[in-house]
């Protein structure tokens, strides 16, 4: 039976009747038809599908979006401005933290979580904050230069 | 100095923005109207034989729009080897390992067609299992593939100059072994596809692939259709490391069935699955003997492999060559002797991964090297310069270094890593050590013997030049391969990067092998840079008939003519395009005719300016069977040093800095070469320290997922110095070559060779877990 349930995706409300079982990732991708939020197990492992509800980043896959109801969510879509990219956007861009793009929308959703909480972190803060996030192409580094490049030209 | 405009910079990637914003589309983020939802049902047993499949229940079931099995699919085989192709769509009359592949369901949601995969009744009778390679080429163990009946898949014995006379003359000779386990590639996107089969007879798959090309002719050969009426495109990949590198049970049976239904079908690998079709990094057993002079002169090296091949052939004939193959250089010995085995056993197929079948072998070796140093009395920086090979050198299995900066490499982190002031001064539990390796820059040869291209290149100037499109089939899988050769292009034709949009990864385009071997710079680069030669040749021939100057007297640069003898009255031309496009807010003006006015001129005259460029080797070296496996334009080189600390108490390694020299011969671009560098030793990092794919004695995986299957975090990365090394190789375009994959190579052995500095004692099975490293702590006092 499916249940009536209201999210705030991007700043957008959206009133949607899921079934139970299915996952916020699933009604995200499916429901929304925001798929850049990336699936790579299904199992909380990977963070390809990290999105940032109500101020934390978590893995989309292993909420219910029945358990999201009433949530404030951000995807990767809801991070640039227009068409100016997000600071850590650019940042990704220009460090050439990209290459296959799979993990990089977790990614980059994990580093302005950290960001917006931290201005400042520490190199070691930052590894942390993206341990959960895995990466197979680029040995991470580019990617902790480009969030490091961020936080320092941060004025706050 | 070079005056390039575009290459050997740090450009953002073409693609950077789509990827940082979600907008990017992979395979299963495609969806198409009426289209429907694929499962496989694959095997619960290791081995058995199939009595029968009962398919009534699944078929009954409200939404099952088709069930597919041996019987529908046929039973032509297919594989990568021509010479090894043992798979069909779906088992015939038995199953190989768990996940062999049995049936397959469409249904409208994917919920059903999982849920009509249980309904499924197969009637199997269990088989005796063999999961240990060397139990598989016993006596009267039973046979994997009744072809094959003591389970040797492939077996290779090369000698090149006269290995055991060589020993007689050498001071000083050991062995030892050297085994590592099971990799997975853990790209982060699982395999994914749609198949659109429509009423005209044509096939289109759109899939997570590396190799377009071989998949089109998979298709066509195993679901009987004219390869021109099928189509493969590439959305953008999630990374392949090798394991996307052949066609798949998942994109046959989503063609057969969207073939059958008429409608599209869309099928995606769970993460297990993708474990379980792997196709990733064999397990290696090597043996190695390698004779030395006193004054440290390699003199030969014996090198013995066996590998556990797993159920099917897949890369693995490829695999078998280069494990011995990709020993010898970077050094030069002139006595070499190989016998590798490649065998069958009831588990998942093992394949081609980043440093295809070297990486064993190297660890092995380097470390061997190593230990041979410290009883020589030499340091192995040293020990290993008095060996090197330098441009020009040919190997005894006749591999011909072109380019070669192997030298420069040591010497860069030599004085990069402050190895002359740590080396034998750190604490104890701390260590440094160094390896180097090589690698191929793209096979020599096409995995099926055909005198093909290996790659081709199409471009077409918009009606006004305003935009230059390159058509290649490279496939982009992360690597960067469109960023690479929209550099190219650019360089070559003389506009903006900007200017280039590439259209890729699409058999429509033409024909280009893929991204495997390390081969897209160097032979992707060939052809593009050729196409758009053509192109600038095409528009300047137009100028000189027109301007009356001839060809060579001009150039195009940065997106204007170059008149290089003086101004020239181009005004006339000027006016034609400047009439024809009345009302434009953007009409050329200034001192220079632009590339744009040229272009439309160019057209006028000649209509669409299309220009083609097509790549294949050279001759190369080698007449010895096996040959083909191995010899390249071109080889890469890498030296790496690896400093670690080792927890005494504890045995946990921690790797702290690692400083990665690779000669790419020509850097195109800078950041995505440092990218290639960086991803290489994470990936060797990982299978050094803790990934390991492992199985029940029924032949189950135990760790199917990416949190126990540990592959490297943000946390286990140390920050790596890279340094590029540019040699400038003659059969590159621009001098370019490889880095793909060559920068795996030492990181294994550099590892090892830091650990024994640290506590001095010798790792020969991966991973370096605590506990192997406490155990071999506990042994030595």
């Amino acid at each position: 039976m499916k249940k009536l349930i209201k999210l705030f995706v991007n700043k957008k409300e959206y009133e949607i009747a899921v079934a139970p079982n299915r996952t916020l990732t699933q009604v995200l991708r499916e429901d929304l038809d925001l798929i850049g939020t990336k699936e790579g197990c299904g199992l909380g492992d990977c963070g390809a599908c990290t999105v940032i509800l109500d101020g934390r980043p978590v893995n989309s896959c292993l909420i219910l979006a029945v358990q999201a109801n009433g949530s404030q969510i951000t995807t990767i879509e809801g991070v640039a401005d227009g068409k100016t990219l997000h600071p850590v956007q650019q940042a990704f861009v220009e460090h050439g933290a990209i290459q296959c793009g799979f993990c990089t929308p977790g990614m980059v959703l994990s580093a302005k979580s950290l960001l917006d909480n931290n201005p400042k972190p520490s190199e070691y803060e930052i590894r942390e904050a993206l341990s959960g996030n895995l990466c197979r192409c680029t040995g991470y580094q580019k990617i902790v230069e480009a969030v490091r490049s961020v936080s320092e030209t941060m004025k706050r | 100095m070079n005056d390039y405009r575009v290459i050997n910079s740090r450009l953002p990637r073409v693609d950077a923005y789509a990827k940082v914003t979600g907008d990017a589309r992979y395979a299963a983020d495609l969806t198409m109207p009426n289209m429907l939802y694929g499962a496989i049902l694959q095997s619960p047993l290791a081995h058995a034989k199939i009595r029968n499949i009962d398919t009534s229940k699944a078929r009954k079931l409200i939404g099952v729009k088709d069930v597919v099995t041996a019987k529908e699919a046929g039973t032509i085989k297919f594989g990568v080897s021509p010479a090894r192709y043992d798979e069909t769509m779906f088992c015939v009359d038995k199953v190989r390992y768990v996940g062999d592949e049995v049936a397959a369901v469409a249904a409208v949601d994917y919920e059903t067609a999982q849920e009509a995969v249980s309904l499924i009744e197969v009637d199997y009778e269990e088989l005796p299992i063999i999961l240990d390679p060397f139990e598989a080429m016993k006596e009267g163990a039973p046979a994997i593939h009744d072809d094959f009946p003591n389970n040797i898949c492939a077996e290779v014995h090369q000698e090149f100059g006269n290995v055991e006379e060589a020993f007689k003359t050498c001071d000083y000779i050991r062995t030892d072994s050297f085994v590592n386990k099971k990799q997975d590639g853990a790209f982060i996107e699982p395999q994914a596809c749609v198949a659109v089969y429509d009423m005209n007879g044509q096939l289109t798959l759109y899939s997570s692939t590396q190799t377009p090309h071989y998949v089109q002719r998979t298709l066509a050969m195993v679901l009987g259709l004219p390869i021109g009426k099928v189509r493969v495109a590439k959305p953008y990949v999630g990374g392949g490391f090798g394991p996307k590198a052949s066609a798949n049970t998942l994109e046959l049976a989503a063609c057969l069935l969207s073939m059958r239904t008429g409608r599209p079908v869309k099928m995606v690998f769970s993460r297990e699955q993708v474990f379980l079709h792997s196709r990733a990094r064999h397990q290696f057993f090597h043996e190695l003997t390698t004779g030395v002079k006193k004054d440290g002169t390699i003199v030969a090296l014996k090198n013995t492999c066996y590998m556990d091949g797993g159920a099917y052939s897949s890369f693995g004939i490829a695999t078998v060559y280069y494990a011995g193959s990709l020993l010898g250089a970077p050094y030069k010995i002139n006595n070499m002797k190989y016998d590798g085995y490649r065998m069958y056993t009831n588990k998942p197929a093992n394949g081609a991964q980043r440093g295809h079948g070297g990486v064993a072998a190297r660890a092995a070796w380097e470390q061997q090297l190593d230990i041979i140093a410290k009883e020589l009395g030499m340091d192995p920086i040293e020990f290993r310069l008095k060996n090197i090979m330098k441009k020009g050198d040919v190997t005894c299995n006749d591999f011909n270094m072109s380019s070669l900066g192997m030298k420069e490499c040591l010497e860069a982190i030599r004085d990069g890593s402050g190895w002359r002031e740590k080396k034998g001064k750190l604490p104890k539990g701390k260590g440094i050590g160094v390896a180097c390796g090589f690698f191929v820059s793209g096979a020599g040869f096409p995995i099926y013997r055909s005198e093909t291209f290996h790659s081709t290149a199409m471009i077409k100037l918009a009606e006004d030049g305003g935009s230059v499109n390159l058509y290649t089939p490279a496939a982009e899988i992360g690597q960067g391969s469109d960023t690479i050769l929209a550099m190219i292009a650019a360089e070559a034709l003389g506009v903006k990067y900007d200017d280039i949009r590439v259209l890729s990864g699409d058999t429509d385009y033409g024909i280009d092998l893929g991204a495997y071997s390390s081969r897209q710079t160097l032979m992707s680069g060939h052809a593009v840079k050729e196409a758009a030669e053509d192109v600038k040749r095409q528009v300047l021939e137009v100028l000189s008939e027109v301007l009356k100057v001839p060809v060579e007297d001009m150039d195009i640069k940065d997106g204007v003519i170059v008149f290089k003898k003086g101004k020239v009255d181009f005004s006339g031309l000027r006016a034609i395009y400047t009439k024809e496009h009345r009302g434009f807010a953007d009409q050329p003006a200034g001192d220079d005719l632009t590339f744009r006015e040229a272009s439309r001129i160019a057209y006028l005259k000649r209509g669409l300016i299309v220009g083609k460029g097509a790549y294949k080797p050279g001759e190369l070296g080698g007449k010895y069977k096996g040959a083909t496996v191995g010899t390249s334009p071109a080889y890469g080189c890498s030296a790496q040093i690896v400093e670690v600390t080792v927890d005494m108490e504890t045995g946990k390694v921690t790797v702290d800095n690692m400083t990665d020299a690779h000669d790419c011969g020509f850097a195109i671009n800078r950041t995505n070469v440092e990218g290639q560098m960086q991803g290489s030793l994470s990936m060797g990092l990982g299978e050094a320290m803790f990934e390991e794919v492992k199985f029940d004695e029924k032949g189950r995986i135990l760790n199917p997922t990416l949190g126990e299957y540990r592959i490297p975090t943000a946390l286990d990365m140390p920050n790596v110095k890279t340094i590029i090394i540019e040699s400038n190789e003659p059969n590159g375009p621009f001098g370019a070559k490889e880095v793909g994959e060559g920068a795996i190579m030492p990181t294994i052995p550099a590892i090892l060779n830091a650990i024994y500095d640290a506590i001095g004692v010798r790792i020969n099975e991966l991973p370096i877990t605590a506990e192997r490293v406490f155990m071999a702590l506990k042994e030595k006092k």
